[in-house]
């Protein structure tokens, strides 16, 4: 008796001071290995966080890789693929706090890069790209301050992806405005498709819609001061709102799509459209590769097409405005890895690599021009087709702003999706705005 | 007390003059039973004693003070706003609503997953064939990571998914919900996925408890006329009540802090509507990067646990862990 006692004791103290760790929760910034050298000719070791952690992309990277370092001996990079929601949000804003952040790491660019800017620990590479930078389109979105902190590779547009033989078989066809669309969704709804997918769950694809709708909406000026001043409190976006509201109404998306992550696994929405069970998606162009990534279809490529956010007729935005990005890298560390990074940077962005992150990559469009023939799929070429033709590219909105607002808009986004109201739509307008 | 037992047994008064002066009938300063005892305490305490400290307390005391600043993670602590963090998380909905989540969960655990343990734990206490492949059945998922148990029910959930095919085959389709989608349903599903996980380590811990109660005691029972209620009832849950008394202290510590399963599950969606502190703070702390109100949240809900810790220890546990947890007794 006695002894189960002080053995119960025991266990209570144990648990009070789990309880209390568990509690007092400052998580620890993850680390990672890095090598070392300062001068050109010793070795340098760079390790490259991306989230390319599925085919193709993965294997474009991986030989990537192999051909630098055969340019390069003395440099050795080791690619480590996350996936794309713990590196965004978790993997590197902890790293960067940390005294050993990866020396080449994935970003986005826009108010996140500004932001991640201050830490300190991302490297000024202005004079390193400083001979090539120029040749790069969308470079600018990758500097703050007037300094070049990051390269892109790849560059975005988030469009409809959508099933060529569903539509087909429903006997429906591309719809130019908001209204065809609700048309085609009803005639895809009768044949037992879902007819649009969305990953709700992850709320960031939600505020692609929102933002679409705010692009239809409100013009570009607007669109650019209310980033700057973190304030949607604007009449064009609470229109936005209100349209966004009464297409949800039509009952557009998949059963339970409050549900639904956006890339994991074949339930996903991107799981959905590839297994056919959903009809579209309105998906940045990573898509494709991702529905391959949770997709045993191997006639995905040629039953994919894709088409822009319909048109909204009578409204002050712009009608053929489209929203995107593009995914660049940053360097850290010591001067020697930062240049060894841009210099890798540069072998990215050089025309025989950007082919092969467009082409076999199937990773959006390239960042040099003449590399954008090599795009395989028909469903991106007709993508960057229209991306070259577009009034302008919008940033997503929450890279454009920094983390948190960018965050508290997905989110406040996310709620309004899940219930449209007056008091979720005002929530959207004060949300960048929270301290 | 040692000098006066040392003139007391000493031979004679001049003899006990020189060594009480002198000392040298007393063991050296370094093996003193005292200072023995003192070093001996010291080496073994001072590292568990080291780890409290730079795990437990240190970082306790950084996340408060982190608290009273803006701070993105990136660069210095240059922003002191005193308690705004604090009154800003009291003021925002969805932090009130992550607190009412987590004591529904913390209550339900309590209640729904208390009286099914010992239920459990009293019948497979019980001689039948194939109780240890039960009890095997039944701890098993207590041993799968939160993390797997969140990724497989997250399957099993999806919409047509295998819970949907099992109900729909028992021709109990019109049970069918969207198990992870309806704002209405999804924290009650969120608290059945976190009772398959936990309820084996209840049962597990009471089971452990049942082998220390004496058959004697049951079986004097039985002869002196005492049904199978009446033995439960006046002899078992009376003497397996320190072992649920822990068990509750260790349920509703593990409630307030629940995060993994949620989390993988349903990330506190849609709208909020499954959140509890734990993902309130991830979500607005860390995914946010706001790391000064993410350690706010923090240091509020270290308040409830140790709150609840200290009331629990001095009115619920006092009597199981007296001269244990608190000062020596006799």
């Amino acid at each position: 008796m006695m002894n189960r006692r002080v053995v119960a004791a025991l266990v209570a103290a144990a648990t009070a001071s789990l309880a209390l760790a568990a509690c007092s929760s400052s998580g620890p910034a993850s680390s990672n290995a890095s090598g070392s050298g300062s001068s050109s000719g010793s070795k340098v070791t760079l390790t490259w966080w991306n989230n390319a952690t599925n085919q193709p992309l993965l294997g474009v990277y991986t030989s990537a890789i192999k051909g630098f370092e055969a340019s390069h001996p003395n440099v050795t990079i080791t690619n480590v693929p996350i996936q794309n929601e713990l590196l965004q949000d978790t993997k590197i804003p902890l790293a960067l706090e940390g005294s050993n952040p990866p020396n080449i790491y994935q970003q986005w660019g826009g108010g996140v890069l500004g932001q991640q800017v201050t830490s300190g620990k991302v490297a000024d590479i202005t004079s390193e790209v400083a001979s090539w930078i120029g040749s790069v389109s969308g470079a600018s979105g990758w500097q703050s301050g007037g300094k070049q902190y990051g390269v892109p590779v790849d560059l975005h547009v988030v469009g409809f992806w959508y099933r060529k033989d569903i539509f087909t078989k429903v006997g429906i066809t591309v719809p130019a405005t908001l209204a065809q669309l609700e048309s085609d969704d009803a005639r895809l709804h009768a044949a037992g498709y879902a007819p649009i997918a969305v990953g709700s769950k992850d709320r960031w694809p939600d505020a692609f819609w929102w933002e679409y709708f705010a692009l239809r909406d409100c013009p570009q000026a607007t669109i650019t001061s209310s980033i700057g001043s973190k304030s949607f409190g604007d009449a064009c976006f609470s229109k936005a709102s209100t349209d966004l509201a009464a297409f949800l109404k039509t009952s557009p998306f998949q059963a339970g799509f409050l549900g639904t992550s956006s890339q994991q696994g074949a339930g996903s929405s991107a799981g959905m459209v590839a297994s056919g069970k959903a009809a579209m998606e309105l998906q940045g162009d990573w898509d494709p590769s991702v529905m391959q990534g949770v997709s045993t279809n191997k006639d995905l490529p040629s039953q994919l097409g894709w088409f822009p956010f319909p048109q909204t007729p009578g409204s002050a935005g712009s009608q053929t405005a489209v929203l995107g990005g593009g995914d660049g890298f940053s360097c850290t560390g010591p001067q020697a890895q930062a240049q060894a990074c841009a210099q890798f940077l540069q072998y990215l962005d050089s025309p025989a690599v950007q082919q092969q992150i467009v082409g076999p990559g199937a990773s959006g469009e390239p960042v040099v021009a003449s590399a954008a023939s090599a795009i395989k799929l028909p469903a991106t070429q007709t993508a960057a087709a229209y991306f070259k033709t577009a009034a302008y590219v919008q940033l997503y909105f929450d890279t454009a702003l920094p983390t948190k607002p960018g965050q508290n808009l997905d989110t406040a986004i996310a709620n309004y999706f899940s219930a449209p109201s007056t008091g979720t739509a005002s929530s959207i307008a004060n949300s960048a705005q929270t301290p | 007390m040692s000098q006066g037992t040392a003139i007391e047994t000493g031979p004679g008064p001049a003899a006990a003059a020189a060594p009480a002066a002198a000392g040298p009938s007393r063991a050296p300063w370094w093996r003193g039973p005292r200072l023995r005892q003192n070093a001996e305490v010291t080496i073994l305490l001072a590292p568990a004693l080291v780890l409290f400290a730079g795990f437990v307390l240190i970082p306790i005391v950084i996340a408060a003070y982190y608290s009273f600043y803006n701070w993105s993670g990136y660069g210095p602590l240059n922003q002191p706003i005193g308690l705004r963090n604090y009154s800003f998380a009291f003021r925002d909905p969805a932090f009130i609503h992550a607190i009412e989540h987590t004591l529904i969960i913390t209550v339900a655990s309590v209640v729904i997953q208390g009286p099914l343990s010992i239920g459990l734990a009293l019948l497979l206490n019980r001689k039948f064939i194939g109780r240890t492949f039960l009890r095997t059945v039944i701890f098993a998922p207590y041993v799968l990571p939160p993390a797997v148990t969140g990724v497989m029910w997250s399957l099993i959930l999806q919409p047509n998914g295998f819970a949907d095919q099992v109900l729909r085959a028992l021709g109990l389709g019109g049970l069918v919900q969207l198990w992870l989608a309806d704002p209405h349903i999804v924290l009650w599903t969120n608290f059945v996925v976190l009772t398959w996980q936990y309820l084996g380590f209840g049962i597990v811990l009471l089971l452990a408890g049942l082998q220390g109660i004496p058959a004697e005691l049951t079986e004097a029972a039985a002869i002196d006329g005492a049904g199978p209620w009446q033995v439960t009832r006046r002899i078992t849950l009376p003497l397996l009540a320190p072992t649920i008394r822990i068990w509750a202290f260790i349920t509703v510590i593990g409630s307030l802090q629940v995060f993994d399963v949620v989390w993988i599950l349903t990330e506190g969606g849609p709208a909020g509507s499954s959140g509890t502190i734990a993902t309130y703070m991830y979500l607005n702390g860390v995914e946010a990067t706001d790391f000064g109100f993410g350690a706010a949240i923090a240091v509020i809900l270290f308040a409830f646990c140790f709150v609840f810790a200290l009331v629990y220890q001095r009115f619920a546990l006092r009597r199981d862990t007296r001269g244990a947890l608190t000062r020596a007794v006799g």
